[in-house]
């Protein structure tokens, strides 16, 4: 009995041993095939690292460089140069596309809501008291970049869409003769606008940093939808997000358009076609909202534009634009 | 009708610049100006190679494309030629080309660009044949007269080929048939496609 109990369990043990290493056995096995390939392409990739020629030519069209005994300031020493067609495929192909419907879509939600809700008008009537806004250096100031804002989009924008658009109109002749104004203007008057941008950062960025009240002017949605007029101090939540897309888009136009206007630095054309793509999507961007900017400076809000001009808005148009600035105004008056 | 290319044998050129003179002197490059130029890999280490480049005269022209004035135009013959006249002198095509063929003179302050000067596979532009106005601003016409590019006639080493290019990949694939070795059509494929 108990010798028949020894041998069944040196049976269980036999069954138990032999499946593990058959189990093991087949699980591992075929991953030898791994350490065969891994030994192979080992000494393939040796190869193929020792083919002067073919890692000769390869360097080339990966725009490898040599020596060149010409000198110019646009002699290159590269053969091939890939960076061209992909700025090419991304200038003429998404930028040149797409951002013109960013335009198209800005100028067609002001025209719909100006048809659909009329001009942002002063409720209450004038009444002859006047608050002052803008001193005549910031008023200064803003008219000399918005001149310069209004010609270097224009000029800007000859560049990019001209040939579509402005070729059928003027013929090629005609068009070479503006496009070559267009450039002289764009390139000269470019670092005069850098400098107006800069000052007037520093000058009104003390107004314009977001608080409480903005968060709550966003979450009603500035009122222009809803008719109503949330509570704003000197800039309202709108005014601030222009502020700050100035600061970022618009940052980013100037550095990078100075970066194009000086090519006597040496800048690679790599650079130059990474810099010319940011310039562009970022200047659509600043475009499309300076649109928005412009039409509730003028025709979409009454009362405005005589802040800008004159420095000087009514009473009327405080209280219901900017009610907190306006006691602030009050009480700075009094004491 | 030919389709012109050019086509250098990085297994005869030598750099020794003739290609670079006879441009210049030819069409009466101004200094800093380059329409062709000899780039040499490895310069000084075994396996020196020196390959001489110009514009390559694309099918699919990438300065073409980006051209904001639409100044270049291809010729019967392939060839990219330009509007010295409707050129605003942008640098837009420097920026594209892949074998750095836009050259720019008449530098002035803070690096202002004069009117684009390229390689015309001496043929010219736009200007009537043979013209004074066509020599001041394009240099020789030597394909209105029945010649090829002067750069190409005065190789030594008959290094640099040009011409149709069924005509030149002939010569070549004759000379490598001879020699022996692997082709390298170098640039062809960038310039004229998979396709040549």
């Amino acid at each position: 009995m108990a010798k028949q109990q020894k041998t069944k369990g040196r049976h269980a043990k036999i069954i138990l041993w032999s499946v593990v290493t058959i189990m093991l056995g087949a699980t591992l096995l075929p991953l030898t095939g791994y350490i065969y390939v891994g030994v192979t392409s080992a000494s393939a990739q040796a190869t193929e690292e020792s083919n002067p020629r073919a890692n000769y030519w390869r360097a080339v069209r990966e725009g490898g460089a040599g020596y060149v005994a010409s000198q110019g300031p646009y002699t290159t020493n590269t053969l091939i140069q890939n960076g061209g067609q992909n700025w090419r495929q991304i200038r003429n192909g998404p930028v040149s596309t797409y951002t013109p419907w960013l335009l198209a879509a800005v100028i067609g939600a002001i025209l719909i809501f100006h048809l659909v809700r009329g001009r942002i008008k002063v409720t209450e009537p004038r009444s002859g008291r006047m608050v002052e806004r803008w001193g005549m250096g910031e008023r200064v100031l803003h008219w000399y970049t918005a001149i310069l804002f209004i010609i270097l989009a224009i000029t800007g924008l000859s560049m990019l869409f001209g040939r579509t658009v402005l070729i059928p109109l003027l013929g090629p002749e005609g068009f070479a003769a503006w496009a070559s104004v267009a450039r002289l203007a764009h390139n000269y008057l470019g670092p005069f606008f850098a400098v107006g941008i800069l000052i007037e950062i520093v000058w009104w960025i003390r107004h314009n940093i977001p608080n409480a009240t903005d968060m709550k002017w966003f979450a009603q949605g500035g009122g222009i939808l809803t008719n109503t007029h949330p509570p704003a101090g000197r800039m309202n939540g709108g005014e601030k997000l222009w502020f700050w897309i100035i600061c970022t888009f618009g940052v980013a136009v100037v550095v990078t358009g100075i970066i194009l206007d000086f090519p006597n630095f040496e800048q690679s054309r790599e650079t130059m076609q990474l810099v010319n793509i940011i310039h562009t999507v970022a200047a659509m961007v600043w475009i499309a909202v300076a649109i928005g900017h412009i039409w509730i400076g003028t025709l979409g809000s009454e009362g405005s534009l005589e802040g800008m001009t004159t420095g000087r808005v009514s009473e009327e148009w405080a209280r219901q634009h900017h009610d907190e600035w306006l006691e602030q105004v009050k009480s700075r008056e009094q004491s | 009708m030919a389709r012109m290319k050019f086509l250098c044998d990085a297994e005869r050129c030598i750099e020794c610049n003739s290609c670079v003179v006879a441009c210049k002197n030819e069409n009466d490059v101004p200094w800093g100006v380059n329409r062709r130029r000899v780039v040499v890999l490895n310069d000084g280490v075994p396996g020196e190679k020196s390959i001489s480049v110009a514009c390559m005269h694309c099918t699919d022209a990438p300065c073409a494309a980006v051209c904001p004035v639409d100044c270049f135009y291809t010729t019967d013959e392939g060839i990219v030629l330009h509007d010295k006249d409707l050129c605003i002198g942008c640098g837009y095509c420097f920026y594209a080309c892949p074998f750095g063929a836009p050259q720019y003179p008449e530098q002035a302050a803070f690096g202002v660009r004069g009117k684009m000067d390229k390689c015309t596979f001496c043929a010219g532009g736009p200007a009537k044949n043979n013209s004074d106005a066509e020599y001041a601003k394009y240099g020789s016409n030597r394909i209105a007269q029945g010649k090829l590019p002067l750069c190409a006639e005065m190789c030594a080493t008959k290094a640099l080929v040009a011409g149709d290019g069924d005509m030149v990949a002939d010569i070549y694939r004759e000379r490598v048939l001879k020699r022996g070795g692997r082709p390298q059509t170098w640039g062809w494929e960038t310039a004229y496609g998979a396709q040549g």
